[in-house]
């Protein structure tokens, strides 16, 4: 007997546990990477400054971010008496919420089979199915630049505001340079699913060459490149972290935060560059595909990603303001739809 | 489930679109005018139009209210209105009332033909709702659709031009 999709409609009890299952996984994963990638990031940047990184707390300072989470959690939370009330406690929250809600359409391996009173189902590795997933992701990355906006609004000091202005201009225009290289592979894979395009990259590349996967980074390269460069500042990581700028604009827009909150913007940071990781490993890097398990393949890839944020921060400093914009539309968005047009062409030539 | 989910929403929604009138601060009232988009891409999911969903919070909820928020921020129109304005809710009021009148009466005095077309629930779930409006736009309505570019083309360009005095 060959076994069924598990829906709500053929087991809604295995469904349902199976869905609880993988949304905790999905959610525990993200947070203790996030926890853990602070702590990386000080080791990796450590060494590439010569320096120790966190070395007293633990064994080898692996507790530094418990340790660091606890201090901010007892921490007094300050909320300035100028600042508008409301939208000044929903920042933080707003920007979180999308980067973690995104991680919902993302494959992270390949089906599993379970067999259940007698009976077997496929349990697709992923939360759900959107067959319209990168639209999802697409609008998720539109509604997280509220988070800054309203931060640098809500707090009433200058510093913030113009963190959050810089910030508001910079992840709309970034966010249509990202968002026009994305149009490109779906061009290819003809589906909007982001399970579709991961099957659409197996296999040989371009059915011929067989010591290469087909990666939409092979076949894609421009948009690749488009696509990190854009996410890179669509989450603000150096060289594009104008909006909390330390040096200029004492930290742009969390300048008036404390305690848990300020906790908050720097854990949505990281679950930001997780989720820019796996959408990136799954529309260019071939999903779960490759040598090892389904979900440790996407794993390297999504920490190879992440070492290469990491590794871009201790090299490249930050630009200037207006070399932002001139970049983002000037450079970028005329690249990001010529490769449309080549693509396009391409495509009609080969049917 | 789906009917109780669909008076939830809606709910929010009437709450949200009220607030949007009601609040002081105009940073508020742009939040719930969010939370109004957010239940209407729920509303178009319910409606089997995922598509419209995702291009409702991409486009409302993603440019354009972020545009207004960024209008709020620079004009600094933060501050809350501080004086009355009993006025204007009591004429929102009565016209509130009144178009709930009309629409009570039409939907009593309308009749539901009970045809469909030919897009329904089983197509929608073969096809692909995405490709279903991809298809309709560029064969059906081509014509509309490279009238409403060139619309946008001309408001780019005037964009540009009220903007920089010499280019």
């Amino acid at each position: 007997m060959t076994p069924e999709v598990l829906t709500l409609s053929n087991s809604p009890l295995l469904f349902t546990i199976a869905m609880l299952v993988k949304i905790l996984v999905a959610f525990a994963v993200t947070m203790l990477i996030v926890a853990y990638a602070t702590w990386c990031e000080r080791k990796i940047i450590g060494g590439m400054q010569t320096r120790m990184g966190p070395t007293m707390t633990g064994p080898k300072g692996l507790l530094q971010p418990i340790a660091d989470g606890l201090k901010l959690f007892f921490k007094e939370d300050i909320i300035p008496s100028e600042a508008y009330k409301t939208a000044f406690i929903l920042a933080p929250m707003m920007i979180l919420a999308p980067a973690l809600i995104s991680v919902a359409v993302i494959p992270f391996g390949n089906d599993i089979t379970v067999t259940w009173d007698g009976v077997s189902y496929i349990v697709p590795l992923q939360i759900t199915d959107l067959n319209i997933g990168i639209l999802y992701i697409l609008a998720m990355a539109g509604l997280g630049v509220y988070g800054i906006v309203l931060a640098g609004l809500a707090s009433n000091s200058k510093y913030s505001l113009l963190g959050g202005i810089r910030s508001s201009a910079q992840m709309i225009s970034y966010e249509l340079a990202a968002g026009l290289s994305i149009i490109a592979v779906f061009m290819l894979s003809e589906t909007l699913s982001m399970r579709g395009i991961v099957e659409a990259q197996q296999g040989a590349l371009w059915g011929s060459i067989s010591f290469l996967p087909n990666w939409y980074i092979f076949t894609q390269p421009l948009a690749f490149g488009l696509f990190v460069v854009g996410s890179m500042a669509e989450v603000n990581r150096t060289p594009f972290d104008l909006p909390e700028a330390e040096t200029e604009l004492v930290s742009g827009f969390c300048t008036e935060y404390s305690s848990m909150k300020y906790a908050l913007f720097f854990m949505a940071e990281y679950a930001n560059m997780i989720t820019v990781s796996a959408i990136g490993a799954t529309l260019f890097l071939g999903g779960w595909g490759g040598p090892f398990l389904g979900w440790m393949n996407f794993l390297i890839k999504v920490f190879a990603f992440m070492f290469f944020f990491i590794w871009i921060r201790a090299t490249f400093p930050r630009l200037r303001y207006d070399q932002l914009m001139a970049l983002g539309w000037k450079v970028m968005l005329p690249l990001a739809l010529a490769n449309i047009v080549v693509t396009g062409v391409a495509v009609l030539l080969w049917q | 489930m789906g009917i109780l989910l669909f008076y939830l929403t809606a709910f929010v929604a009437v709450i949200a679109a009220f607030f949007v009138t009601k609040c002081r601060n105009p940073v508020n009232s742009a939040l719930c005018l969010v939370t109004n988009f957010l239940c209407l891409a729920v509303l178009y999911v319910m409606l089997e139009a995922p598509f419209m969903a995702a291009i409702q919070i991409m486009v409302y909820a993603g440019a354009i209210m972020v545009l207004i928020i960024f209008v709020i921020m620079l004009l600094n129109l933060g501050t809350s209105v501080k004086g009355n304005y009993v006025h204007g809710l009591a004429g929102g009021g009565v016209l509130a009332v009144l178009m709930l009148f009309l629409t009570n009466r039409f939907v009593a005095n309308g009749q539901a033909t009970g045809t469909g077309g030919e897009i329904t629930s089983e197509v929608i779930k073969s096809v692909g709702h995405t490709e279903l409006i991809g298809r309709a736009m560029f064969t059906d309505f081509l014509l509309p659709f490279e009238i409403a570019s060139i619309l946008l083309l001309v408001a780019i360009i005037g964009a540009v031009v009220l903007s920089k005095r010499k280019i």
